[in-house]
């Protein structure tokens, strides 16, 4: 694979404007492939804006992406995850009522084109199913693999909601605050999960919990209003005065 | 399990079977094929409602339709009745086709706003263009067809026609809940944006499910111009949309036997309890209050939930007794009445 020909991810000149206000700017952003990027920046600084522009949910105003070379800006969002495009949800949003086999074989079946068969049953798909509990089974939720979801912790839906998207093989994979609201236990079964993302995935991460993000990213965009405030490895940012002053609290 | 299965089947075919000759009179037949007919509208409401998410307050506007293109057709248009039945269904699916592209425009409460007007567009055009439906009179004339050389004139075995295309709806929807597409509709109703996070094509989702919907409404009106042999604008306003509505969160939206169920409530009250209390209405909006009170997910998940709860009851060692105790301690209790046992 070439990567320097083609980026997991290229963004050029992206803008978005919600009414008068501006919530991204001109942002470029280059992701090389299999790498580990995090997104920094305060509340309100666009990181989720930025996902949702990249994943299709947002239109963009102005500004290209593209993906291994192929241009995504004007592909709408289902279609952008056939190219390999995943994520994650800030606020947890997966299918309450279901097992957690049934939300993986929704994953699975969302790249297939059996999604559209009317008749046959699809506990018959015997491969899907087998095929989820394996999913399941490499976060260790495969003894609650048949139990409504309602009746698992924060965690465990975390941990479901990152191993769906992993289970449709992305090429890139948008992870919004895989941390928030655990606890320290779970935290450390996340962090050591998203450990053992394989490395063809190119990982954009949003996190707040500096201690897990820092040592998972290798490269930091630092988003201010929209902006990129500034770009590097993760020294230089940790390094710069201005990133100290919003995070570290030096 | 499966053996229950089968055993419930054969005894429902021969309850089916045997129907018309257990009942008192011809009216409870022809009551039962109404049911059917209601039922399969039902059934195709419960698509969208039930299982899609998507209130539709005109959908009367598919049975509507394919009644009166099946009876103009027949009669005016002087076409047989294959060819009659396969006209109106392919223009009553185009209908809905079109209809899907308009309402699917918006969600929830403006989705229920523009089927409502689509739905008041068609109840204006069949009350105004008099000279093809016939104004307020309505169309009539419509006879019954022979299907394979079996002639359903006779309430009898219209009942069993009825009957038979309903089991027919009511299994392609039992296979669709099952499938793969049925499962990509209840997600599109539960988390849509998950589901787009996943592949699924959300908006297209929804429109297959609406033209099915559609489909199956204009099978209902076809049905119902065979029986009735006359379609009127009153089958196709507002109350009659709402009715169907009624059916279907009254049995239960989003389960299979619901639609059945609230059929049956709506008509057996409209037909054979109006005929002892003049203001039925005011009974089924009763009925619907209490429903909607005691049990909000409708009568056939509301008495299965019912149904578990009194069996954990049961189930527990001392659970009934000690249940009972509580009961009657709290009784006691709002009426001021210190209770002990005598010594």
């Amino acid at each position: 694979m070439n990567a320097v020909a083609a980026p997991a991810l290229e963004i050029k000149g992206l803008c978005k404007n919600f009414g008068g206000m501006s919530a991204i700017t001109d942002v470029n952003i280059s992701v090389a492939a299999g790498e580990r990027r995090l997104l920094l920046g305060p509340n309100g600084a666009g990181k989720t804006t930025l996902f949702n522009l990249i994943t299709g949910v947002l239109k963009s105003d102005k500004g290209t992406i593209q993906s291994f070379g192929r241009d995504l800006t004007r592909l709408p969002a289902h279609r952008r995850v056939h190219r390999g495009i995943a994520r994650t949800f800030q606020i947890i949003t997966l299918f309450d009522k279901n097992t957690l086999r049934h939300n993986v074989v929704l994953a699975l079946m969302g790249l297939q084109n059996r999604r559209w068969n009317p008749v046959t049953r699809i506990k018959n798909y015997s491969d899907l199913e087998e095929q989820a509990e394996n999913v399941l089974a490499r976060v260790g939720l495969d003894a609650i693999a048949d139990q409504p979801l309602v009746q698992s912790s924060y965690g465990e839906r975390r941990r479901l909601e990152i191993a769906m998207a992993l289970a449709q093989e992305p090429r890139v994979l948008l992870l919004d605050e895989p941390l928030a609201g655990l606890s320290r236990e779970e935290r450390r079964d996340v962090q050591e999960l998203l450990g053992k993302i394989p490395r063809e995935v190119t990982v954009i991460l949003i996190e707040h919990d500096m201690d897990v993000a820092l040592s998972f990213a290798e490269k930091i965009t630092a988003l201010y209003y929209g902006e990129v405030l500034l770009e590097g490895t993760r020294e230089e940012v940790v390094a710069d005065p201005r990133i100290r002053e919003v995070y570290l609290g030096a | 399990m499966k053996v229950k299965i089968m055993l419930t089947a054969a005894a429902l075919l021969l309850v089916f079977v045997f129907y018309p000759y257990i009942v008192p009179s011809t009216f409870y037949v022809s009551l039962a094929s109404q049911i059917f007919i209601a039922a399969i509208m039902a059934l195709s409401l419960n698509l969208l409602v039930g299982y899609g998410g998507m209130v539709s307050l005109g959908h009367a506007a598919y049975p509507g339709v394919a009644a009166y293109l099946i009876i103009w057709l027949s009669t005016r248009g002087g076409m047989d009745p294959v060819s009659a039945v396969l006209v109106t269904m392919g223009t009553v699916t185009l209908m809905a086709g079109l209809f899907g592209l308009l309402a699917l425009r918006a969600k929830g409460l403006s989705f229920l706003m523009i089927t409502l007007a689509l739905g008041q567009i068609v109840w204006g055009v069949a009350y105004r263009w008099v000279s093809v439906t016939g104004g307020d009179n309505g169309l009539s004339g419509l006879v019954r067809p022979a299907p394979f050389g079996i002639d359903l004139t006779s309430g009898h075995s219209f009942y069993y026609f009825a009957g038979i295309c309903f089991g027919l709806a009511m299994f392609v929807m039992y296979l669709f809940v099952r499938s793969p597409f049925g499962a990509s509709l209840k997600g599109v109703r539960d988390q849509p944006a998950r589901m787009v996070a996943l592949g699924y094509n959300v908006w297209m989702i929804r429109y297959a499910s609406f033209i099915i919907s559609g489909f199956w409404g204009g099978i209902s009106g076809v049905l119902y111009a065979y029986y009735h042999q006359f379609i009127s604008p009153h089958a196709i306003s507002i109350a009659n949309s709402a009715e169907f509505l009624l059916m279907v969160i009254a049995g239960g939206a989003g389960t299979l036997l619901g639609p059945l169920v609230g059929a049956t409530l709506v008509l057996v009250l409209k037909n054979v309890v109006s005929a002892y209390v003049t203001r039925w209405l005011m009974l089924l909006g009763i009925i619907f209050v209490v429903i909607v009170i005691f049990l909000p997910e409708g009568l056939v998940p509301g008495v299965e939930r019912l149904r578990l709860q009194l069996k954990n009851i049961l189930r527990r060692p001392g659970g009934l007794s000690a249940k009972c105790s509580a009961l009657t301690t709290s009784v006691f209790k709002s009426l001021g009445i210190k209770r002990g046992r005598k010594s």
